[in-house]
């Protein structure tokens, strides 16, 4: 590891005068250097200060289970892109740009993330593929069902597209700004819809992120209980998926199956909490509702069953050879594109890559509870939808097997105070994929700046790639494969 | 093999709509509480401890005594339940709360402690929509969970389709718009749009508290603070988000289609 950075664990915190500084066109070449052996970019972005901004760069270092922190001294004007060379880079470059007015020199595609034209997103002009046999698609912000909106802009010869780009921004609700300062009386709420599908990945990094700034930890039983509700989260979110790939390739027995089995998951959350989503149930210092012995016996009671429907519904998928035919050879990204874009979650772990942040930085109970992780080949639908059902299993096991062996104790206790001009790091492994949140405490202790980095801000490019040379008719299935919020994006 | 599996399957599990509004409507999760019920009255002189601990601001303590809590700001987060020292504020345990007036969320002057339930549509609209509404979906910075819990109403143990209602795809074949979201200012356009697509006449459905006041989000200024700053709404269905209960008691309230003698509006 180089001198410009310093090394921390995922879940824990550092003086931020011990985040080593250094000029900004030095920390891109840094950064470039990590990444170039092996390190993968967890989050890149400002910090106002001066009449400049601080850049700081998060890498993560999979194998080796650390992470690694820099910043840069003050800057303003222009520096040269990381992405040339790292394309991981581009989405959080641009981001950059629009926050802060840093110019990646040498990006090739710069142009705005969310900034808003007034009533709607400022996406200037799309890539545009010319020749007399190229015509253009046009779908969205709306789309067809009950779905968030967001545009892709196809370019296609005859039923081929030979490139999609996606812009997103409709959904930006100011969460980041609005951290600024606080927490304020609404932060949790807002923490807990960055993605309402993602309500307990969302809140235990943040959670975890307070603690770590106070130099404190929940109570194991918290930690345990949060470990249960995420996993919850994840089969919960994973069926709904099998049920809406099944559908998209009208294998109905599965889809309606699953379409139900979703919620029952979804009513073990609220069994748990009351609420369908996980709201309310994890705070900093703990969690809000317990597992109480007679809760558990008939979170258990229902478990089991869900868990074997869900079994079978998915044997009817993998028995069809329909649906196979369907799935395999569709919506590819290889292993190199995905590990050259920073891809993560299902999506990257369907391209054979084994990233998964419950086993390569684990924090709060999976400390104590490790598990394989779910890794397929292909890189195609197929192989996305089997990471699932993978995971599904795996999931379910680990719940068995938690449920199985309850630690005492308190679930909660006042929440420490974060400690001032601090930085602290919290990556927690969503269904969707890696959630970083990165906290810095001001001198005053509260919130100076607050960066969220949702899994779909890594995936989105995945999608556009795994569209190129597909018929645009395979567009709904190879976006169902990948499943990505734009709200998380948008923020 | 699988068409034998399948097959043998649905006849074991048999038919798995509910049988409400027929029948009684599922339980709500113990923990879930349902609406609120506000006794004003028995607010101690000065007490705030509600308004204190509220994430929205959705309870304003009166200047001599009691509070006006607005359900359509409300997370149901029951930390007010909890705060309050008088037992003023209760859970019900009842999903319904759907209303046609924003006003008719506030609870706490005397004979409005809980919601004042919707009225169902008046008679040509109701021999219009009653027995075939179609509606289009717009998600305006909403988060997902409001319109995954709508996408459940058509999965089978809802089946929404059996009241003759319909989510459809283009807003031209719609006959109401539900909006969910707090209406960001990068969808307002879009929202707007989607709405001059329909023809007339045409409901709109704020679902979910974002989408009534823009929820943790109001004061934002990325957002409208809920759709009534664009357009206006007919049905308005609490909750963050709400239960698939509580919407589909609203819909079918609005079509009057629950079998209850319609309420008889005494207010003026």
């Amino acid at each position: 590891m180089s001198a410009v950075f310093a090394q921390l664990a995922n879940a824990t915190s550092l003086p931020w005068a011990a985040v080593p500084e250094c000029p900004l066109p030095e920390l891109a070449r840094a950064t470039a250097a990590e990444l170039d052996r092996g390190g993968r970019l967890c989050a890149w972005f400002g910090v106002p200060e001066d009449a400049g901004t601080r850049v700081v760069a998060v890498l993560a270092f999979d194998t080796d289970n650390t992470l690694a922190v820099a910043r840069s001294r003050p800057a303003t004007g222009s520096y040269p892109a990381l992405t040339a060379a790292h394309p991981q880079a581009h989405l959080f470059e641009r981001e950059l740009w629009e926050q802060h007015a840093l110019r990646p020199e040498g990006h090739p595609w710069l142009k705005p993330v969310r900034a808003s034209a007034g009533d709607a997103p400022a996406l200037r002009d799309f890539f545009r593929v010319d020749g007399r046999e190229i015509h253009e698609v046009a779908v969205g912000p709306v789309h067809a069902g009950i779905i968030e909106p967001g545009h892709f802009r196809f370019q296609c010869a005859g039923e081929e597209v030979l490139h999609l780009e996606i812009g997103l921004g409709y959904q930006h609700r100011g969460i980041e700004r609005a951290l600024a300062g606080g927490p304020h009386r609404a932060t949790q709420s807002q923490i807990e819809a960055i993605a309402g599908d993602s309500t307990i990945g969302h809140a235990t990094a943040y959670a975890t992120v307070l603690e770590a700034l106070a130099g404190a930890e929940a109570p194991l039983r918290a930690q345990w209980l949060r470990l249960v509700a995420l996993e919850l989260e994840r089969l919960a979110n994973h069926t709904g998926d099998l049920a809406a790939l099944a559908g998209d390739v009208a294998f109905l027995p599965t889809s309606a199956a699953c379409g139900r089995i979703r919620g029952d998951f979804l009513n073990l959350t609220a069994l748990l909490c009351g609420n369908r989503f996980g709201r309310g149930l994890v705070r900093p210092g703990g969690c809000r509702f317990d597992l109480e012995p007679e809760r558990l016996a008939l979170l258990l009671g229902r478990l089991e069953p869900a868990l074997a429907e869900v079994e079978q519904a998915a044997a009817w998928l993998w028995d069809a050879a329909s649906v196979r035919a369907r799935f395999e050879g569709v919506g590819t990204v290889f292993a190199q594109q995905a590990a050259e874009l920073g891809l993560v979650g299902p999506a990257a772990r369907a391209c054979g890559l084994v990233r998964d942040v419950r086993y390569d930085h684990p924090a709060g109970w999976y400390r104590l509870a490790q598990m394989p992780v779910a890794v397929w080949p292909g890189g195609d639908v197929f192989a996305r939808t089997r990471v699932r059902w993978l995971e599904l299993q795996r999931s379910g096991q680990l719940l068995r097997e938690q449920l199985a062996a309850i630690p005492e104790g308190p679930i909660r206790e006042e929440a420490a105070r974060p400690r001032p001009d601090t930085l602290a790091v919290a990556l927690v492994e969503g269904w969707r994929g890696e959630i970083c949140h990165v906290a810095l405490s001001g001198a005053d202790g509260r919130l100076r700046n607050y960066k969220i980095v949702d899994p779909s801000f890594h995936n989105w490019i995945g999608l556009a790639l795994a569209l190129r040379g597909q018929a645009i008719s395979d567009f709904p299935i190879c976006n169902k494969s990948f499943n990505l919020s734009y709200c998380g994006f948008d923020l | 093999m699988f068409v034998l599996d399948t097959i043998a399957h649905r006849l074991k599990r048999g038919c798995e709509t509910m049988a409400y509004p027929r029948g009684p409507a599922p339980d709500l999760p113990d923990r879930h509480g349902g609406t609120l019920r506000v006794e004003a009255g028995q607010c101690p002189d000065g007490c705030r401890a509600c308004a204190d601990v509220c994430p929205t601001a959705a309870i304003t303590p009166r200047p001599d005594r009691g509070i006006a809590l607005d359900l359509g700001r409300c997370l149901f987060c029951a930390e007010c339940v909890a705060a309050c020292p008088a037992g003023a504020i209760t859970q019900t345990g009842d999903y319904r709360m759907a209303v046609r007036r924003r006003e008719d969320l506030i609870l706490g002057e005397p004979g409005q402690e809980e919601v004042r339930l919707a009225a169902a549509l008046d008679g040509k609209l109701r021999k219009l929509f009653g027995r075939s509404l179609r509606l289009r979906q717009v998600s305006a910075g909403g988060d997902a969970s409001a319109e995954a819990d709508l996408n459940v109403l058509g999965t089978i143990g809802w089946d929404l389709g059996r009241f003759g209602i319909q989510f459809v795809a283009s807003p031209r074949h719609a006959d109401g718009l539900v909006i969910t979201g707090p209406v960001s200012r990068n969808m307002e356009l879009a929202v707007r749009k989607t709405w001059e697509a329909m023809p007339e006449p045409k409901l709109v459905i704020a679902v979910g508290t974002c989408a009534i006041s823009g929820g943790p989000f109001a004061g934002n200024p990325e957002v409208l603070n809920g759709a009534d700053a664009v357009l206006p709404v007919d049905l308005y269905i609490p909750g963050w988000p709400p239960h698939p209960l509580t919407i589909l008691d609203g819909l079918l309230r609005l079509l009057d289609r629950l079998g209850e003698p319609r309420p008889k509006r005494m207010r003026s």
